[in-house]
């Protein structure tokens, strides 16, 4: 008996370099992608205030704005500021997707393991869709 | 063996177990979201997007409120999330300290630039 109990599986933290050999099922992608995308919207913030304050203040303002996706900002091109853009949009759908998704969790207690998967793939779908069409947009 | 001290047996006194903040957290996030929403729809109300409907979206008084109100929400919910990431990843103190001190300069560096632009609407 203490010989099966000592050959058990041990789970330690996982390492940094082991990540990509854990298969994560799609609630654990949403929550790490959630993660993810608030740390990159923090990183970015003052560029957003930055927009808003441009897209605001005034008419000549509002057009140094529409330049920032045009003819770019510095030694970055317009294509690469519309691809900030992008992964900020994405950022901020996924995690208001995730976050609606905890929210109902939280408020309903649907915590069944059936829910936490189909919720997660439709989380996933939505807002890499959403991204999708809304990139089509910004950049077509 | 020690005594049971988690769930329903938790010994509640001395110290704060995160509720508030994981409260906190989810009602900055609900009025964040009511925000967006408000926004989308002022945006596809009818009328050619330019200078003067977004500008104009930003300058009534209630949505000025609102997107006080919504700064204010985004420094507390940001805080309490990368407070998270920290405290899950870095490990050792003084590092952990330092990142904490950078993440609360940098919020409020920004929540004051973003009510400084909303302020002269």
């Amino acid at each position: 008996m203490a010989e099966t109990l000592r050959q058990r599986p041990v789970y330690r933290n996982i390492h940094i370099s082991q990540i990509v050999a854990y298969r994560l099922p799609p609630a654990g992608i949403v929550s790490i992608l959630h993660r993810v995308s608030g740390v990159l919207m923090f990183l970015l913030l003052p560029f957003v205030i930055w927009l808003f304050d441009h897209s605001v203040t005034s008419e000549i303002s509002y057009a140094r704005y529409a330049a920032v996706f045009k003819s770019g900002i510095g030694v970055l091109p317009g294509w690469f500021m519309k691809l900030v853009a992008l992964a900020l949009i994405w950022a901020y759908l996924h995690h208001l997707i995730a976050g609606l998704r905890h929210l109902w969790m939280d408020a309903t207690h649907a915590v069944t393991k059936e829910f936490g998967h189909t919720s997660a793939v439709v989380t996933l779908a939505l807002s890499v869709a959403l991204t999708l069409g809304l990139g089509f947009k910004l950049f077509f | 063996m020690a005594e049971q001290n988690f769930g329903s047996r938790r010994t509640v006194v001395g110290a704060h177990y995160g509720l508030r903040d994981w409260l906190s957290q989810r009602i900055t996030a609900a009025l964040m979201a009511l925000f967006t929403l408000a926004v989308i729809v002022q945006v596809l109300l009818p009328g050619e997007m330019g200078y003067d409907k977004w500008a104009g979206i930003f300058s009534r008084q209630w949505m000025k409120v609102l997107t006080f109100v919504v700064i204010v929400s985004l420094l507390v919910h940001v805080w309490v999330g990368m407070r998270d990431v920290w405290m899950d990843y870095v490990k050792p103190v003084g590092v952990r300290l330092a990142l904490q001190v950078f993440t609360i300069a940098w919020l409020v560096g920004c929540a004051g630039w973003a009510i400084q632009v909303l302020w002269r609407l």
